[in-house]
């Protein structure tokens, strides 16, 4: 199986000499979905940013179809990013517009400013923002504001920009830590859903060690900036959850 | 029960105490040097007596409305031509001077520009402009678009700080290009505001545009002030009167656009 | 075609709004085409104003310093205390008109048309205008200044307020209704309480503007550092005019950074 995604000793500071990603390594294969656990902090969300550089990386490199993720500028960085489709933990939503203009919103790297301006939108751009409304269950709310929505319908609304990019690629941060847990297992199935329809790689920051284990074919531990665990759900042992989150208490015996 | 057992409920707040004292005896030292008396106050009542005396009943002659139409026309123009221009220069002004959306060098320029634009009077603008490209009410349209750019920039560049940035973060997250993110993320934040400091500043360029004439600027307020040079009173009233009332409308209306909009 | 037709098609307005929309913009288009034809324009005074701006500044400096001894620094401490004791005054003189204005104060709409139209009055009227009328009133000088900018100021700080009044909450007021409370004990401990922080708040934004508005009266005659200005406009002696601009703007300048730090401090 051949690597979409080749992080090699990718190094991030926000203070000099204060690392939050210690050369962290890893690659993410052509399919399937990898979920990155470990405790807040520990920059799981600063990896996932790094990747489509919404954070500027401090040193490493991201590989990506071939190209250094990290070295990207300008134009060529923007359409890095729209082939990579993101999925937020507070939904991200613009929330003065309607449902089908956020969806639409995924097709903001690929038209030009004027049809932006004007909300001409190709027609097959709209129609296919509609079918997908439609796959997420969301097909009556097209015209209604954003900020009418609850979590979860927001959160597919969320999923389904991502999907509107056409990505090859998928990352979630966090995209449950908002939602009550019902709500938590339709999105990840949702997720895991589009990961195996579509045939795209999906990696989710998760805090949720349950949910990690059911969806993911893989998990990797995060602590302290750098990876203590990597490997299929079935070998996670409460040892390497004790590496990874430290404590003990938590873990009920 | 002894009076040390007494609790006030209200302890005595010496701070409050104190600053009213120093109010009231600032009242008096500067009524001092402004050489406020009640003795000139009652002379000048009599005079106000007269005054008034000479501008009741306002003059509604032929002749004169006119002249109060003429002035009050050039006023609107110069209110709506300084709010077009007023806006336009401001929506990139406001844009650059965002912290949130801007390197620190360009947005401090753009402060520096909209600092300039508020820190002096119309009026004042107005002199300069009238020293520049000659009176009439050009030169009323150039002070009142500088003093639009300083308002409505400033409170744009405060709306657009004030914004959700992680709104922002996922649309420039999907590949879009800076306008697009302008478009898309930014705008339909803090559009609905601008236009509502767009339709104050056009009630307030129309009240400032009755001023800027006494300077040269043109509009009712060269009207008004060769009316009161002349000491035509009663036409000063009719003039004042007339001000009233289409600001009165113009509030209104105002007030509706807002609200469609918002 | 027949694929296009299927397509689903998604338009952002209904065709309503679209046609108020474009109305909207129509109408304001039509209003700058108007007056941008009609506006009195004198080409020749357009072409030489790069030359004539020019000119202003080469006159303007050097700054001619003797003059602050002569009037500047007197006219400054004038328009100083024409700007606050005019702040005062309207502060005083609002009360009364805010409360009129305010409909849960006061429960008569003819009373509140009437202190609307007092409020409205007072700000539609310029305070360079209201500086008109109290020089023929009064005469010259610093008392016609304070009582224009009390006057200007009272709409100002009147409309504010009686909004503030509005807002406040109704269940304390209730309360001390419900206590046998007279009238005057529950505008004093049930408004008064709520309403202070945005009474304050006004106060300082007005004084604030006061200060900028105090600071031309005097080209109407109504004293402050107006007049030096006025001074040196009448005789062409720029750098005169220079040194007044340099005044103000220093002072405008100051009192932002003061009435920004007391906000602060304060709220």
């Amino acid at each position: 199986m051949s690597a979409a995604l080749v992080i090699r000793g990718l190094r991030k500071e926000y203070r000099a000499g204060v690392p939050v990603l210690r050369d962290v390594s890893l690659e993410v294969g052509g399919t399937g979905m990898t979920a990155i656990i470990g405790p807040s902090g520990t920059g799981k969300s600063t990896l996932i940013r790094c990747i489509n550089r919404l954070v500027d990386p401090t040193a490493g490199e991201i590989l990506f179809g071939g190209t250094d993720l990290a070295r990207l500028k300008g134009r060529a960085l923007r359409e890095a990013r729209r082939r990579i489709g993101m999925v937020f933990q507070e939904y991200n939503l613009v929330e003065r517009l309607s449902v089908i203009e956020n969806l639409l919103c995924g097709r903001l790297g690929y038209v030009p400013v004027w049809r932006a301006w004007l909300r001409r939108f190709p027609p097959q751009d709209v129609a296919r923002a509609f079918d997908l409304l439609d796959a997420v269950g969301l097909g009556d709310f097209a015209t209604r504001r954003a900020d009418a929505l609850s979590g979860g319908q927001r959160q597919r609304v969320g999923i389904a920009r991502a999907i509107m990019q056409d990505p090859e690629l998928v990352l979630a941060d966090e995209p449950t830590s908002s939602l009550d847990p019902k709500t938590s297992v339709e999105i990840m199935e949702l997720l895991a859903q589009l990961a195996r329809e579509r045939g795209i790689p999906v990696i989710v920051n998760i805090h949720n060690v349950e949910l990690a284990k059911r969806f993911a074919e893989r998990i990797v531990g995060m602590s302290q900036g750098a990876i203590v665990f990597d490997g299929p759900p079935a070998e996670l042992r409460e040892s390497h959850l004790l590496a990874i989150y430290g404590g003990q208490g938590w873990i009920d015996a | 029960m002894s009076a040390a057992t007494l609790r006030t409920p209200f302890p005595a707040n010496w701070w409050a105490r104190t600053l009213w004292t120093a109010l009231a005896l600032y009242v008096l030292y500067a009524c001092g040097i402004l050489d406020v008396s009640w003795d000139r106050f009652v002379r000048g009542l009599d005079n106000g007596a007269k005054f008034l005396d000479r501008m009741f009943p306002p003059d509604f002659s032929r002749q004169k409305l006119d002249l109060l139409q003429v002035g009050m026309i050039e006023s609107m123009q110069i209110a709506v031509l300084s709010t077009a221009a007023g806006v336009v220069l401001s929506l990139p002004l406001g844009l650059l001077a965002a912290r949130n959306l801007m390197p620190g060098w360009v947005s401090w320029g753009a402060r520096g520009v909209i600092a300039l634009c508020r820190s002096f009077h119309p009026v004042i603008t107005a002199i300069l402009f009238v020293k520049a490209v000659g009176f009439g009410a050009l030169a009323g349209v150039l002070a009142l678009i500088v003093a639009s750019m300083g308002f409505i920039s400033k409170l744009f560049a405060e709306a657009i700080e004030e914004m959700n940035l992680k709104q922002v973060e996922a649309v420039r997250a999907t590949g879009a290009g800076f306008f697009n993110v302008l478009i898309m993320g930014v705008f339909p934040q803090v559009i609905a505001r601008f236009i509502g400091f767009s339709v104050y500043q056009l009630d307030s360029n129309l009240r400032n545009s009755t001023m800027v004439g006494i300077v040269g600027g043109g509009g009712i307020g060269a009207t008004l002030f060769t009316a009161y040079q002349r000491f035509d009173y009663d036409f000063v009233l009719t003039i004042l009167l007339a001000i009233i009332a289409v600001i009165m409308v113009a509030e209104i209306v105002s007030a509706q656009l807002r609200k469609a909009f918002q | 075609m027949s694929e296009l037709a299927r397509l689903r098609t998604w338009q952002r307005f209904t065709l309503a709004q679209r046609v108020g929309r474009g109305l909207t913009y129509v109408l304001a288009a039509v209003a700058v085409v108007w007056s941008l034809r009609t506006i009195e324009v004198i080409p020749e005074f357009l072409y030489d104003a790069p030359e004539q701006t020019a000119d202003l500044f080469r006159r303007m400096w050097p700054i001619d310093w003797s003059f602050w001894h002569e009037m500047v620094a007197e006219a400054l401490v004038e328009t100083f205390h024409t700007a606050t004791l005019g702040t005062i005054i309207a502060l005083v003189l609002s009360v009364p008109v805010a409360l009129l204005a305010a409909r849960n104060v006061t429960p008569s709409p003819t009373l509140n048309l009437v202190a609307k139209f007092i409020l409205v009055s007072s700000r539609s009227v310029n305070s360079l205008i209201w500086a008109l009328l109290f020089v023929a009133v009064f005469g010259p000088g610093a008392l016609a200044g304070t009582l224009a900018i009390a006057f200007r100021s009272i709409g100002f700080v009147g409309k504010l307020l009686a909004e503030a009044i509005e807002e406040a909450q109704r269940g304390p007021l209730e309360a001390l209704t419900a206590a046998g409370a007279p009238r005057a004990s529950i505008l004093l401990k049930g408004y008064w309480p709520q309403v202070e922080p945005s009474f304050w708040s006004v106060a300082l934004f007005r004084w604030d503007i006061n200060i900028r508005e105090s600071a031309v009266l005097g080209l109407v005659g109504a004293g402050g550092i107006g007049v030096a200005l006025d001074t040196g406009l009448n005789n062409l002696y720029w750098d005169q005019v220079g040194l007044c601009l340099l005044v103000i703007f220093l002072v405008v300048i100051a009192t932002e950074i003061a009435t920004s730090a007391i906000r602060s401090r304060i709220i």
